[in-house]
């Protein structure tokens, strides 16, 4: 069989294709009626739902509620009937499958694997994920775009959630279920997976770059000065043109909420960074101490 | 046939469960919500954009149905499950092959998860995008990330329960991470000078032993069908309460 056909109706694969749909469809929903309703702001008209009333919940939102729920145990019971949940071999910790891959929704978080250090992919990236995600009310302090879909008027908090929620999280996904096999090695749909396949991945750490060894003290300190010094143009930088271009945002914002919404979306846009560098690069390390590497 | 239903209405049995008559009155739409236990979760009256499948999506309402369905299934599952090494794979096996509608039970266990975890996801989506999580939304908000993270990890807590080779490895990959952890995992930045080892650090704690065995089994078991359902119940428990406290489903502030 074509190896694409039979990596896309495993039983649990097909889950995420239903994803890709669904999640495709309610994108294109959403930045349709964004797009809509700035075209009635644009035009003085009030947006979708601000000339609503009161209506009664019983019948026509318990109504709705019914035929939804219908709708959803009609979908989950044909999907059981056609498909069957997988059930493999017994457990045996004497045979490691190839490739050894998570539950679905967390092979964003094993593809980063590739770029960085369990520590960081496994652990203090998807605790700053949560972490960030509650700070999202207390760091976007627009206050338009309550209660109706809008692009125009929230350009930076859409297109920043976007990047995560799409490329980050989603794609990440897709590439981890559906491209990556036997070793991790990345395989495109019509290629055979082959576990004896060895591929060799030349790389490097950064301050091999200009030659100097990255255990030796001067690669130490490079990579500090890389790192930090990311962190210190990043979270600098935008201060220093905010300050000139638009100081009263900077006050609105206040120092603490600056920082915290800075400190998170520098870090976030690391995770592009070192891919490019890693694919680009074939930069294994930026940073190596005796404690961590990043 | 209307005289015969006037005669059940009447009926001592039949008046003393449904307490009242309805008359599609003002009064009787607004009985039938708060006088039924499972609908007075609902105000009497809801915005218009709660009822609008454009605007919400029902995506917060089919997370919470997927949840009933998991419930539901996942007790019939219970019914036939021992957590035990020796017992847990066959019991899958009986419950295929043994038990009349088994696989459609398990099949729909199983789909119902993916499909909560996706639902949920959209559901985050549809939020972000109304900005609903703005003022005075932000702490309901924050609920729901911690929702969505508790249905991450009861997805996650019963992949291990089959006891097959997917699940087994899984675990094993995804627990691995723990012991990365910074300072509480064996091989995690700076554990050494607390003294971490694979016998003591956040992995064990989780699995009940340095390997995945007999003791994480037991213990994926209790976090999957007790632990994080209670949490989640409580919490959204209160994630619907703040709906409504809230003001409910967000609309655009008229001027």
């Amino acid at each position: 069989m074509n190896p694409f056909i039979k990596i896309v109706t495993q039983p649990d694969n097909i889950a995420i294709v239903i994803m890709i749909f669904m999640v495709t469809f309610f994108m294109a929903w959403a930045f349709l009626q964004a797009f809509r309703n700035d075209k009635l702001k644009a035009s003085g008209q009030p947006v979708d739902g601000e000339l609503d009333q009161d209506v009664d919940t019983y019948k026509p939102l318990v109504r709705i509620e019914m035929i939804i729920a219908l709708v959803v145990v009609v979908a989950l019971t044909v999907w059981s009937i056609l498909v069957d949940a997988p059930l493999e071999e017994i457990a045996n910790p004497t045979i490691t499958p190839n490739p050894a891959k998570a539950p679905w929704y967390f092979l964003g978080l094993q593809e980063l694997l590739v770029y960085f250090d369990p520590w960081l992919a496994g652990v203090v990236l998807p605790t700053l994920i949560i972490v960030g995600l509650i700070a999202i009310p207390y760091i976007d302090i627009n206050p338009k775009g309550n209660g109706y879909y809008t692009f125009a008027e929230r350009k930076y908090a859409i297109l920043t959630f976007s990047f995560g929620f799409f490329i980050l999280w989603l794609l990440l996904i897709v590439i981890g279920v559906f491209f990556r096999g036997p070793g991790w090695l990345w395989y495109w749909p019509w290629q055979e997976w082959d576990s004896h396949r060895v591929v060799f991945e030349p790389s490097r750490d950064l301050s091999a770059m200009v030659g100097v060894d990255s255990r030796s003290p001067g690669g130490f300190i490079i990579g500090a000065v890389v790192v930090l010094g990311y962190y210190l143009i990043g979270m600098l930088a935008p201060y220093r043109y905010w300050k000139k271009k638009a100081p009263e945002f900077l006050e609105r914002m206040g120092m603490t909420r600056y920082i915290v919404t800075i400190f998170l979306f520098v870090t976030m846009m690391s995770i592009p960074i070192k891919m490019v560098l890693r694919l680009v690069f074939l930069v294994k390390y930026i940073w190596i101490t005796p404690w961590f590497n990043v | 046939m209307s005289e015969l239903f006037n005669k059940v209405k009447q009926n001592l049995i039949w008046k003393s469960v449904f307490r009242r008559d309805y008359r599609n009155t003002v009064r009787d739409r607004a009985a039938a919500i708060f006088g039924n236990v499972f609908l007075h979760l609902h105000p009497v009256k809801v915005r218009e954009s709660a009822v609008k499948l454009r605007y919400t999506w029902g995506m917060g309402g089919i997370t919470f149905f997927a949840f009933i369905i998991l419930t539901i299934t996942g007790i019939v599952l219970m019914f036939y499950y021992h957590p035990t090494v020796s017992q847990a794979y066959e019991d899958m096996k009986d419950f295929e092959f043994q038990v009349p509608y088994g696989v459609i039970t398990r099949n729909l266990h199983r789909w119902a998860a993916h499909f909560m975890v996706i639902v949920v996801m959209i559901h985050m989506f549809r939020v972000f995008m109304t900005g609903s999580y703005k003022a005075p939304r932000q702490f309901n908000w924050g609920i729901g990330v911690i929702l969505l993270l508790l249905t991450l990890l009861l997805s996650f807590t019963g992949y291990l329960l089959p006891w097959d080779q997917l699940g087994y490895w899984a675990i094993t990959v995804g627990t691995n991470m723990g012991a990365a952890s910074p300072l509480v995992g064996y091989q995690g930045p700076f554990s050494e000078y607390l003294h971490i080892t694979p016998y003591n650090d956040i992995r064990f704690a989780l699995l009940g032993g340095a390997t995945v065995g007999g003791n994480a089994l037991l213990r994926s078991y209790i976090w999957h069908c007790v632990a994080i359902p209670l949490i989640s119940i409580i919490l959204m428990a209160v994630h619907f309460w703040r709906v409504r406290k809230d003001g409910g489903i967000s609309k655009p502030q008229s001027n």
